[in-house]
């Protein structure tokens, strides 16, 4: 004979386990979502969270060889070298559009990285075996120095450039100039294409040189 | 997890390969002095000597450069510089070519060719689909004053100023026989070697507004392009005989 007080004892764990249950597996639910949400999110997508803000394009026009700045607004991601990607690849959406007035295919996908280091302070003073500091200081402390940006292109984006000394010097001084532009502390910049350093862009521009981000030649390189 | 370490590893590989690249930019060029010219350079030596010209037609062999129309630009470059060249010719000029066939050449033996001339102006020839009438470029290097053994990627950086002013009579050349022009400045590999006033040349589709547009594959538009250039070193020649 089971007594009263054990049934109710029964009803109440129970209920309690089922209510456990229910908390366990929301719980659960909650995680995993947490889990999809952090793997969405590469770092070349601007977070949902990214203010939007103003970002310049100086877009290339191979009619009468100009570049005309463009604004937009966009969310932009904090880390300056994912920003700069990011406005790089808006600037190549650009001219992979089909009625681009500098057509290049490509788009975004075109950027693998952007690397903002130092300028080598050798380039604004020569450089002397008596200044050993400047090899033990990390080169990121310095927060408000001129800085090199390393450009790395796909290779398919520079086997799918079309030939010429204007179009590709257009590309060049376009994508040196939006750099500029929106980072301003970007004031030399150099290209690789996959990590190798290439020759031309397509057989023309010359990609072994440090470019000036205004879109010159470095006069550091004209000297030495 | 696998995928995050090999995508860290690859950016710490590129991350390396960026130092890499602005070490290089540091080291690298001063250590190619413009090698001396193996030959005693034409110089002329009194102002009855020849005025010589170097005309670099772009590309050639294995080097196809930029496709135009069924061709490609290495031919519309040769067959600009054959037309050029005779036109000079029977107007005094001495004529130094880098390339006269199909044959493959580099940057640095073009820019050797034109520097063992002692040239008074040296013209890489070229030709695109992109753009419209003749783009003019000089060197985006930064004027320097001209030394005896100067580096050998930017040894036209001594030249750049009398390179803008040839560009310059050119450009006034051009647009008196109608052809539109635009000038720049580009770091082109060669053009950058050369110790002589050195411009770059490139022909373009001609986009007249009611009317077909003019490949520059086509010989009628070559030979005009061809007479407005030698009208222009004619000037050029007769600016550099004035005291
Ligand atoms: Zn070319």
């Amino acid at each position: 004979m089971i007594r009263r007080y054990q049934t109710v004892l029964f009803v109440i764990l129970f209920a309690a386990s089922v209510v456990m249950g229910v908390v366990l597996w929301q719980l659960r639910e909650r995680a995993h979502q947490r889990l999809i949400t952090g793997q969405n999110s590469t770092p070349t997508q601007a977070p949902e969270v990214a203010p939007a803000e103003k970002a310049t394009f100086l877009v290339a026009n191979d009619a009468d060889s100009s570049l005309l700045g463009q604004e937009q607004i966009l969310p932009l991601p904090q880390d300056p070298g994912a920003r700069a990607r990011l406005i790089l690849g808006k600037l190549l959406d650009i001219y992979a559009a089909s009625n681009a007035l500098h057509p290049v295919p490509g788009g975004a996908a075109s950027i693998e990285e952007v690397f903002l280091l130092p300028v080598p302070s050798s380039e604004t003073s020569r450089p002397t075996s008596s200044r050993p500091a400047s090899a033990s200081r990390p080169p990121t402390e310095d927060s408000t120095g001129p800085q090199l940006a390393v450009v790395n292109l796909s290779s398919a984006f520079v086997a799918g450039h079309p030939a010429g000394i204007e179009t590709e010097s257009l590309t060049v001084l376009s994508l040196c100039g939006t750099l500029h532009a929106n980072l301003p502390r970007v004031a030399q910049v150099r290209f690789l294409v996959d990590g190798q350093p290439r020759a031309t862009l397509a057989g023309h521009a010359d990609l072994t040189r440090t470019y000036l981000a205004a879109g010159a030649v470095s006069p550091e390189g004209a000297q030495q | 997890m696998r995928s995050t370490n090999r995508s860290h590893a690859r950016r710490t590989a590129l991350q390396a390969a960026a130092f890499l690249v602005a070490a290089t930019a540091l080291l690298a060029p001063a250590q190619q002095p413009a090698p001396a010219p193996s030959a005693p350079p034409v110089v002329p030596s009194s102002p009855t000597s020849r005025f010589v010209v170097v005309l670099d037609a772009a590309h050639g062999g294995d080097d196809s450069g930029a496709r135009i129309d069924s061709g490609s630009e290495k031919d519309v470059a040769l067959a600009l510089s054959v037309k050029l060249r005779s036109l000079l010719a029977a107007r005094g000029f001495q004529v130094i070519t880098t390339r006269e066939s199909d044959a493959t050449l580099d940057a640095v033996h073009r820019a050797e060719i034109a520097n063992r001339s002692g040239a008074q102006a040296c013209l890489s020839l070229h030709a695109t689909e992109s753009g419209s009438g003749i783009h003019l470029f000089a060197s985006s290097l930064t004027p320097a004053a001209p030394t005896r053994i100067p580096a050998w990627k930017t040894a036209q950086g001594g030249f750049v100023t009398r390179s803008l002013a040839l560009a310059g009579v050119v450009n006034s050349a051009l647009q008196h026989a109608n052809i539109p022009v635009t000038v720049g400045r580009t770091a082109l590999p060669g053009v950058d070697s050369m110790t002589c006033p050195a411009i770059a040349v490139e022909i373009a589709p001609l986009h007249p507004a009611n009317a077909a547009i003019t490949s520059p594959a086509d010989p009628a538009y070559q030979s005009q392009i061809a007479e407005a250039l030698a009208a222009a070193l004619l000037e050029w020649k007769t600016e550099a005989r004035q005291p």
